[in-house]
């Protein structure tokens, strides 16, 4: 497998979605390619480094008003 | 005796009660629905538009949208997931709305070839977030994700940030399948390149 096939099958590895044959192939090609290794880990903290940090958070005080504003329309039939 | 209760209604999701109530006219259900969603409604916006008061207002936007068209709501989809393509679409014209006379769609800037071959391989320190305080990591993370095509953001945003399937992303969006993978596949690896420039594992006597 070269780091082009590697990389192309990124994705369906992170997400878990790889055929148990080709996960052999995969894992022989990480043993001996350091590049591929940094790029999947780095690649998987990219990842969930967006998933845990919250960039746009919706305050209270402008959740309450816009959502009061939202209902109030709601009721009038918009 | 246990009852056995039909098994499509132990399948049906529990929004879409809350739907055909306030489709009945119990706006008490549609309120369930808007405290619900609002956050994620209000992050996507804010992820495709870049500007908090456009947000604010395709957040308004989208639930009355959505509770005047909710007789086309057919139920083969999420609730979440329509309610999520009515807000793409509504900061999408936002978008369009303030850069007059230029086309705004998903489909700008994708033709770019950066990121499809990782260059940067340094390896990242460990836990490389906890070299920077949570303003500063979060200025990083904003500034290096409003850097990526509009493509290849919603596209992330949706789908590794908000959980969506593969499947939910190209109805959501109106694209193949194949296109939400390419996509993806593109904005991992950029966000993972950028992203290097700060996390890189330093080396001896570095700074």
């Amino acid at each position: 497998m070269t780091c082009t096939e590697f990389i192309a099958m990124l994705d369906d590895l992170i997400d878990g979605s790889i055929a148990a044959e080709t996960r052999s192939e995969i894992e022989e090609h990480l043993r001996g390619c350091e590049h591929c290794v940094v790029t999947l880990n780095t690649t998987r903290k990219t990842i969930e480094i967006y998933r845990s940090h919250t960039l746009y958070e919706l305050p209270n005080g402008l959740r309450e008003r816009l959502h009061k504003a939202i209902m109030e329309r709601c009721k009038r039939g918009c | 005796m246990a009852t056995i209760q039909p098994i499509a209604e132990n399948e049906r999701h529990p929004d879409v009660a809350l739907v055909d109530r306030a489709r009945s006219g119990d706006v008490s259900a549609y309120d369930q629905l808007v405290r619900k969603y609002d956050r994620q409604i209000f992050r996507i916006a804010q992820h495709i538009t870049q500007n908090r008061e456009d947000a604010e207002d395709v957040m308004q936007d989208a639930f009355l949208k959505a509770y005047e068209k909710l007789d086309q709501f057919q139920g083969n989809s999420k609730f979440y997931t329509w309610l999520v393509r009515i807000a793409v679409n509504e900061s999408l014209m936002r978008l369009r709305r303030r850069r007059t006379g230029k086309m705004v769609s998903i489909d700008e800037d994708v033709e770019t070839e950066e990121g499809s071959v990782p260059r940067d391989l340094a390896d990242w320190a460990p836990d490389p977030e906890q070299n920077y305080t949570t303003s500063e990591l979060n200025r990083i993370l904003r500034k290096t994700i409003q850097g990526l095509p509009q493509g290849f953001r919603v596209v992330f945003v949706l789908r590794d940030v908000e959980g969506l399937s593969t499947e939910e992303t190209a109805e959501t969006l109106g694209l193949s399948i194949p296109a939400v993978k390419s996509r993806l596949l593109r904005a991992r690896l950029q966000l993972r390149e950028r992203l290097s420039r700060y996390f890189k594992r330093k080396k001896v006597g570095e700074k």
